[in-house]
C-alpha cells in the first residue's frame, strides 16, 4: 500500500493550515482584481475596496461577541498575539502566562518579565499557581483557549475569576486561533479583553488575522505609519484578505455545530481505532478537555520525526511538536510542560482535522498509521 | 533503482552525491540533520545550510527532510568535547559525529524508514576486497576524509554511499556548476561546527567549564611563568604558552591537568618512539605489523608497525601525539583500523 493510489494526500494537519474555501475564494477573488483600490485613499475606487472592509469587519465583530471598532486587523495570529501582550506592557510591565503557550505569546509573554504558570498533567492551566504569580504588578494574563498542540479546552471563565480576585487591573488575552474552530467563540472567550485570530486556520488565506480589543482597552500600536486600524496598527489593508477572513468567519459560523459533531466522530475513530491497534499508544488528551478535531497521541518507543516521514510516504501528512525555523521537530515545550519525559514525548503525533476532512482520509490513516509504527518498531 | 537517504549539509559534496545517486537511477531523498542550536558560522547545520540543502533537493527535484538530532549531537559530542578538554585531552568532535550521529542515529533510522543506503559527501572509497569491504582513502589526496571515517566497518559500509570519494575536489565543483546546482562555489567547511570564529573556542570552552591558570616549566622542572588555561594546551602547540623570545623553538611536550603544569621543551623533547592508544577498531581483525599511520584529519602520514598490544611503533622517533587524538592505520589506500591516543 505504500504510496497508495490516492488521488490527493490524506491531509491531517489541519491545525497547521487550511485550504481556502472555494466560497472565500470567490469571495475575496474580486479584490485581487478590479477593486485594487486602496482603501485609505479618496475615490471611487478606493471607497469600494473601504465598503468591503468596512462589511467584514462589522460581519467579524459580530460573530466574534465584539464591537466593529473593536476589531484590529493583521497579518495573522503571531502578529495579533505580539501585538496583544507589547501593547498592553509597558518597560516595566509584567506579563503571565501558561508554559504552553504557542511561542508567539510566550515569547513576547518572556520579553516582559514573563511570569510562567504551570499546568497538570492532562494540560489544565494551574489555577493555584496562577493565583500565585498574579499581583498588582502584572498588566496581561495571555491563555490560549484551545491548545495548539495538544487540543486541550483552557476554562477562560475560570482564569478571569482568579484574575478579578488576584490582579484585576491585568488585562486578559486569549490566543483563539486553534479554539474559533470548535468553541462557541461568543461565550468561550467572553471574558477576555482581547483575543487573536488567524485566518488560514479556518479557511481563508495566510497572511490575515486580527486582534478584538474591547474598547475600554488601549494597545499601543507596534506598527507606525498611515495610522489605519484607528492608530492601532498601520499599514495599507490586506482587502481581499479581510474581506476573506470575514467571509472564512461566516461560514465556520454557519457550520460550526455540525462540523464539531462530524470532525469529532471522525477524531474518536482515529483515537480509538489507532489506540486499539498500537500497543503502548494513548491519547495525552481525553476526548472531553479536548477540542473535537484536535486529537494528540502518544506512541511508545517510536519517534515521530521518523514515522512523520514514513506516513508521508503512505499518504498521510500530519505533524509532531512545532517545527523551528529550519524545518526540524524541536521536542515539545507543552508535553514536558505537561510532566511528560522527552523520551515519551518524542513519540508524538497531532492529528487534527478541518472543514477539508473526509471521512476515506480518516479510514486511510486508521489502515497506515499502525503499519507504520509496526514497521519503525519491526526494525528497531 | 535502490532507496537512497542522501545525507545532505548545504554543501558542494553531499549536492552532488545527491545529483549522483540521482543521475543513477535511485529513489533520493535527501535530509538534513539539525544538530547544534547555539551560534555558528557556516557549519553543518546552521539554517542557511538547511536553505541550501533545501533549494539544491528542490533542484534536484527529491524529498527533503530535517532530522533534529540536537539533544544526542549535545550527548554524543559537545558534552565529550568539553569533556576531553577538561581533562586535559584534545577530542576529534567531527570523528564522534560520524560515530555516533551519522553513522549511528541517522542510519539505524534510514533502515526503519526503509532505505537501502545512506550516502554522504565524504571522500572516501569503499573497496570491494577478497576479505570483505574496506574503507579507502578517497581519490583526492588533499580532501581525503577516510581519517574522520575510521570507525566504519564492514557491516557499516554495506549500507553506505560516498559517491564523490571516486572524485577530485576540482571535478566535483565542475559537475556541480554543470548541474546548475547553487552550493557548486561554497567555500568548504572548516573546524568546529559548534564554535564560531568570532568567539573561538577559548570562549566557548570558559562558558561551559572552569578553566585553570597553570605554571609552565622546562624539562628540568625550571618555572618559565604561567598560562591562563592549562586545559587548553595540546601537545605539541607552540603558540599562547607566553614565553617571550624562545617561542619559536619552544613546544608543549606535556600537559598535566590535575596538578596544572605544563612542560616545554624543544621538537627533539617533543619526539616518541611509541603511540600508546586504546579504544581499536579494526576493518578485520587485529593487526600486527608494518602500517602507515595518521594523526590528523590531513595530516601526513609516517610509517609505523602495530605491536602486539596494539601500540605504534614508529619507524623514525615521531613528534608525540597528544592524547585523545585518534590515530588511524593504513596500508596502502585501504584503512585497516584505528584507535585514540591515551
Amino acid at each position: 500500500m505504500e504510496t497508495a493510489k490516492l488521488d490527493r494526500p490524506v491531509y491531517l494537519d489541519c491545525a497547521a493550515s487550511t485550504p481556502i474555501r472555494p466560497v472565500v475564494l470567490d469571495a475575496m477573488m474580486p479584490y485581487l482584481t478590479e477593486h485594487f483600490g486602496n482603501p485609505s485613499g479618496g475615490h471611487r475606487m478606493a471607497r469600494s475596496s473601504r465598503a468591503a472592509i468596512d462589511d467584514a469587519r462589522e460581519v467579524c465583530a459580530t460573530l466574534l461577541g465584539f464591537g466593529p471598532h473593536e476589531i484590529v486587523f493583521t497579518s495573522g495570529g503571531t502578529e495579533s498575539d505580539n501585538l496583544a501582550i507589547h501593547g498592553v506592557c509597558n518597560l516595566n510591565g509584567i506579563a503571565v502566562c501558561p508554559e504552553t503557550e504557542h511561542h508567539a505569546v510566550l515569547y513576547p509573554v518572556e520579553s516582559h518579565n514573563g511570569r510562567l504558570v504551570g499546568v497538570t498533567s492532562n494540560g489544565d492551566i494551574d489555577l493555584e499557581h496562577l493565583e500565585a504569580v498574579l499581583d498588582e504588578d502584572v498588566s496581561v494574563v495571555s491563555v490560549m483557549l484551545v491548545n495548539n498542540e495538544s487540543g486541550r479546552i483552557i476554562d477562560l471563565d475560570a482564569v478571569a475569576e482568579v484574575r478579578d480576585r488576584c490582579a484585576p487591573q491585568a488585562l486578559l488575552h486569549t490566543d483563539a486561533v486553534q479554539a474559533v474552530n470548535w468553541l462557541d467563540i461568543v461565550n468561550a472567550a467572553r471574558r477576555a479583553d482581547m483575543m487573536s485570530l488567524s485566518g488560514h486556520k479556518f479557511g481563508a488565506p495566510k497572511g490575515i488575522g486580527l486582534l478584538a480589543v474591547r474598547n475600554q482597552v488601549a494597545v499601543v500600536p507596534q506598527i507606525l505609519g498611515g495610522g489605519q486600524e484607528a492608530e492601532r496598527r498601520s499599514g495599507t489593508h490586506n482587502t481581499a484578505g479581510i474581506v476573506a477572513l470575514g467571509a472564512a468567519l461566516q461560514c465556520l459560523d454557519e457550520s460550526r455545530e455540525s462540523e464539531i459533531a462530524r470532525l469529532g466522530g471522525l477524531s474518536e475513530r482515529l483515537a480509538s481505532a489507532l489506540t486499539a491497534a498500537i500497543p503502548g499508544c494513548f491519547e495525552t488528551i481525553s476526548q472531553s478537555e479536548r477540542a473535537a478535531g484536535i486529537l494528540q497521541i502518544v506512541i511508545e518507543d517510536v519517534e515521530s520525526e521518523a514515522l512523520l516521514v514514513l506516513l508521508e510516504r503512505h499518504g498521510v501528512m500530519a505533524s509532531a511538536a512545532a517545527s523551528c525555523a529550519s524545518g526540524a521537530m524541536d521536542p515539545s515545550h507543552v508535553l514536558a510542560a505537561m510532566g511528560m519525559e522527552r523520551t515519551v514525548a518524542a513519540g508524538s503525533l497531532r492529528l487534527s482535522l478541518g472543514w477539508c476532512t473526509e471521512d476515506w482520509e480518516v479510514e486511510h490513516a486508521v489502515e497506515a498509521i499502525p503499519r507504520c509504527v509496526e514497521q519503525l518498531r519491526g526494525a528497531s | 533503482m535502490s532507496r537512497v537517504l542522501v545525507a545532505m549539509s548545504g554543501g558542494v559534496d553531499s549536492a552532488v552525491s545527491a545529483a549522483l545517486m540521482k543521475e543513477q537511477g535511485h529513489d533520493v531523498t535527501g535530509v538534513t540533520l539539525k544538530l547544534w542550536g547555539g551560534p555558528q558560522d557556516q557549519g553543518c547545520c546552521s539554517v542557511s545550510d538547511v536553505d541550501d540543502a533545501r533549494r539544491v533537493a528542490q533542484q534536484l527535484d527529491i524529498d527533503h527532510f530535517v532530522f533534529n538530532y540536537g539533544e544526542e549531537f549535545d550527548r554524543h559530542v559537545v558534552s565529550p568535547y568539553v569533556d576531553a578538554h577538561a581533562a586535559g585531552l584534545t577530542p576529534n568532535p567531527c570523528i564522534e559525529c560520524n560515530r555516533h550521529i551519522k553513522f549511528d542515529a541517522l542510519v539505524s533510522r534510514a533502515k526503519k524508514l526503509g532505505f537501502d543506503f545512506v550516502a554522504t559527501g565524504h571522500h572516501a572509497r569503499i573497496m570491494e576486497t577478497d576479505r570483505g569491504l574496506r574503507l579507502a582513502r578517497g581519490v583526492d589526496d588533499d580532501k581525503d576524509q577516510s581519517y574522520v571515517l575510521y570507525m566504519l566497518t564492514a557491516q557499516d559500509l554495506s549500507m553506505l554511499r560516498f559517491p564523490v570519494g571516486e572524485m577530485t575536489k576540482s571535478e566535483v565543483r565542475e559537475l556541480a556548476h554543470h548541474q546548475g546546482l547553487r552550493s557548486a562555489a561554497k567555500p568548504d567547511s572548516q573546524d568546529v561546527c559548534f564554535i564560531t570564529a568570532s568567539e573561538g573556542r577559548t570562549s566557548f570552552l570558559s562558558d561551559r567549564l572552569d578553566l585553570h591558570t597553570a605554571d609552565v616549566v622546562d624539562v628540568e622542572g625550571n618555572d618559565l611563568g604561567t598560562i591562563d588555561a592549562v586545559e587548553l594546551v595540546t601537545i605539541g602547540q607552540r603558540r599562547g604558552l607566553n614565553l617571550g623570545g624562545n617561542a619559536d623553538r619552544t613546544y608543549a611536550v606535556h600537559v598535566d591537568v590535575p596538578s596544572r603544569r605544563v612542560v616545554v621543551g624543544s621538537a627533539q623533547d617533543l619526539l616518541s618512539e611509541q603511540v600508546q592508544l586504546a579504544d581499536h577498531v579494526w576493518a578485520d581483525k587485529p593487526y600486527i605489523g608494518p602500517v602507515q599511520v595518521q594523526i590528523s584529519a590531513h595530516g601526513n602520514q609516517a610509517a609505523g608497525s602495530l605491536t602486539a598490544n596494539g601500540n605504534v611503533q614508529w619507524v623514525d622517533a615521531h613528534r608525540k601525539v597528544a592524547p585523545g587524538q585518534a590515530v588511524v592505520f593504513y596500508i596502502d589506500d585501504l584503512v585497516i583500523g584505528g584507535a585514540t591516543a591515551i
